[in-house]
């Protein structure tokens, strides 16, 4: 009888999975399944509401980082000439303030040049009295107790100056760009569980498609973990393909709102530009997908093991 | 239940039932010791193909003790399994190929799972499907191949790993008796040059007299057809299939 050739004795340990092995088990084509569409498809909405995320804490962060150090005070008094005096006097007195960087009386053309739109020609005719204005730069940000100090002490050598802090005027416009932030965010964790959902269904039916294969497998001394890493690496690689699809869409569509809005040549909204960490931030953006995605997978098969002996 | 040394696998009062049905499997005792061979014998659906699923460790059964390799079976915990059934070699009834792998693949499955270098895997599987025929075949997919060369690739299958125990059903339905013949030596060879202990499943009376060292399980409806479980086949001079070694309770 000719001996049958039996391969050296092997390990009975488990073993990682290789490459080929775990690409040849799961038959799945190549992101033929709906899966990578679905993760490009959040990819991209993730990466614009990021990008918008982004773009309105950078507008809001520089337009308070101009005006949080400014002040307007205003001189109301019906007599021009009284006004001027009392604007110079208001003007003195904050000089002398330590917390005053700079002073500066606004010229009456340029108010009337402010207004005119609004008020028309009664701006211009005097008939209508205008205040006398004073932008007041800070040496930093005040709060709101020495704004308030700082008016007593005008107050009490001019009376009628009152003195406004130009960021409670902008507090409302503060206010629904944080509003239109949390939105963003929210949009995020809305579509970051979508994905998770997509993968369960997805991890969930690749395994009911396979389970003859997955019953051999551990018959055979296959371990959870090694099915588990099988699984993943489908997973994985469908992750990769969509999200870095979609990452691609969404950055074309920021690229081309960011266009669009640059054509607007509006100061306010040049402050929302990215910068080089928010380009960074949404490039994290694909690998968290895939990172989602594998844990997702891992999880779901980790379950669907437990049920089988 | 304590092993006595030698004991692969002992079962005592072992019941297995699917769901709320009637025992399938009913107060099974027995014992197989290493090295040796076994036939399981029976009608169809005298409970064969379950008692073997509880010997690969596919099923757990609904009461009794079972013993594998000195562990108790029934508390081992559920990540543990894995460990032992690298110990066997299981030629399923219907063979249980992956259809999307080729034959070389199904064989080489074993041993990758197991970790060994592919130029280890690639040269034993190449002598493998040599030896049992099917070199020319070995990218063929199993869908593609007759009944008899599945039932050669499961065997390549069961066996390459040198298992310390290999159970097969009916590993010889669907091939010709030459080839039958030469599966039986192969089965032979694991068993009296590796050591390997065998169970082989069978209705093909013709078989069990081909290795006439083996020893024979009969089950009858769940049963095992006689308390000392399994008997030497042929019949010793004044006794018949159905008799035992005198004064053993064990399957020698």
């Amino acid at each position: 009888m000719i001996a049958p050739p039996l391969a050296d004795k092997p390990s009975r340990e488990a073993a990682p999975v290789g490459s080929r092995l775990a690409a040849s088990l799961i038959p799945t084509s190549r992101f033929g399944g709906a899966m990578p569409w679905v993760i490009a498809l959040f990819t991209a909405l993730v990466v614009i509401a990021a990008a918008g995320g982004l773009a309105l804490d950078n507008l809001a962060g520089n337009a308070r980082a101009q005006l949080s150090g400014a002040v307007t005070v205003q001189v109301v008094e019906a007599e021009p000439a009284l006004r001027e005096q009392k604007a110079a006097r208001a003007a003195e007195i904050l000089t002398e303030e330590a917390l005053v960087r700079s002073v500066r009386v606004v010229p009456r053309a340029e108010l009337v040049e402010l207004l005119e739109p609004w008020l028309g020609e009664g701006a211009t005719s005097g008939e209508v009295p205008i205040p006398a204005l004073i932008d007041v730069e800070l040496t930093r940000t005040a709060d709101t107790a020495e704004i308030a100090a700082l008016s007593r002490a005008l107050e009490a050598e001019v009376p009628g100056a009152r003195v406004d802090a130009q960021s409670d005027w902008l507090r409302p416009v503060y206010d629904a760009l944080a509003a239109l932030q949390y939105l963003a965010l929210a949009l995020i964790a809305l579509v970051a569980c979508a994905t998770a959902a997509a993968v369960w269904l997805a991890a969930r039916s690749a395994f009911a498609n396979n389970r003859e294969t997955v019953e051999v497998v551990h018959l055979l001394g296959g371990t959870d973990g090694q099915v588990t890493r099988i699984f993943q690496r489908a997973v994985i690689r469908d992750a990769a393909f969509g999200s870095l699809v979609g990452a691609g869409l969404g950055v074309a569509a920021v690229w081309v709102l960011g266009r669009q809005f640059a054509g607007l040549d509006s100061g306010m909204v040049a402050g929302g530009a990215l910068g080089l960490q928010d380009w960074a931030a949404i490039a994290t953006i694909p690998l968290l997908a895939v990172a989602l995605a594998a844990l997702t997978g891992r999880i779901t098969i980790a379950f669907a093991l437990r049920k089988m002996l | 239940m304590i092993d006595k040394p030698g004991e692969i696998v002992k079962f005592d009062n072992v019941g297995l039932r699917y769901g709320t049905d009637p025992e399938v499997l009913t107060d099974l005792s027995f014992t197989l010791y290493p090295g040796s061979f076994y036939f399981l014998t029976g009608a169809s659906g005298a409970g064969k193909t379950s008692l073997l699923k509880l010997l690969y460790l596919a099923q757990r059964p609904s009461r009794g003790a079972i013993r594998m390799f000195g562990k108790d079976m029934i508390t081992l915990p559920r990540r543990r399994l894995p460990d032992f059934r690298r110990r066997l070699g299981v030629v399923f009834q219907n063979f249980r190929l992956v259809e999307h792998l080729s034959a070389f693949d199904n064989v080489a499955l074993p041993l990758r799972l197991a970790g060994t270098e592919e130029p280890r895997v690639r040269k034993a599987v190449a002598d493998m499907l040599e030896w049992v025929g099917l070199s020319h075949r070995a990218e063929a997919r199993p869908p593609s191949l007759s009944g008899g060369e599945q039932q050669r690739v499961a065997i390549a299958r069961a066996v390459i790993a040198r298992p310390q125990m290999l159970i097969a059903d009916e590993p010889t339905g669907n091939v010709d008796p030459e080839m039958a013949l030469k599966l039986l030596r192969l089965f032979e060879a694991l068993n009296t040059r590796v050591g390997t202990t065998v169970v082989v499943a069978t209705h093909d009376v013709q078989l069990l007299r081909k290795v006439p060292d083996s020893l024979i399980m009969r089950l009858h409806k769940g049963q095992l057809s006689d308390p000392t479980g399994a008997l030497r086949f042929p019949p010793r001079p004044g006794g018949s299939a159905a008799s035992g070694p005198a004064g053993t309770r064990d399957a020698r």
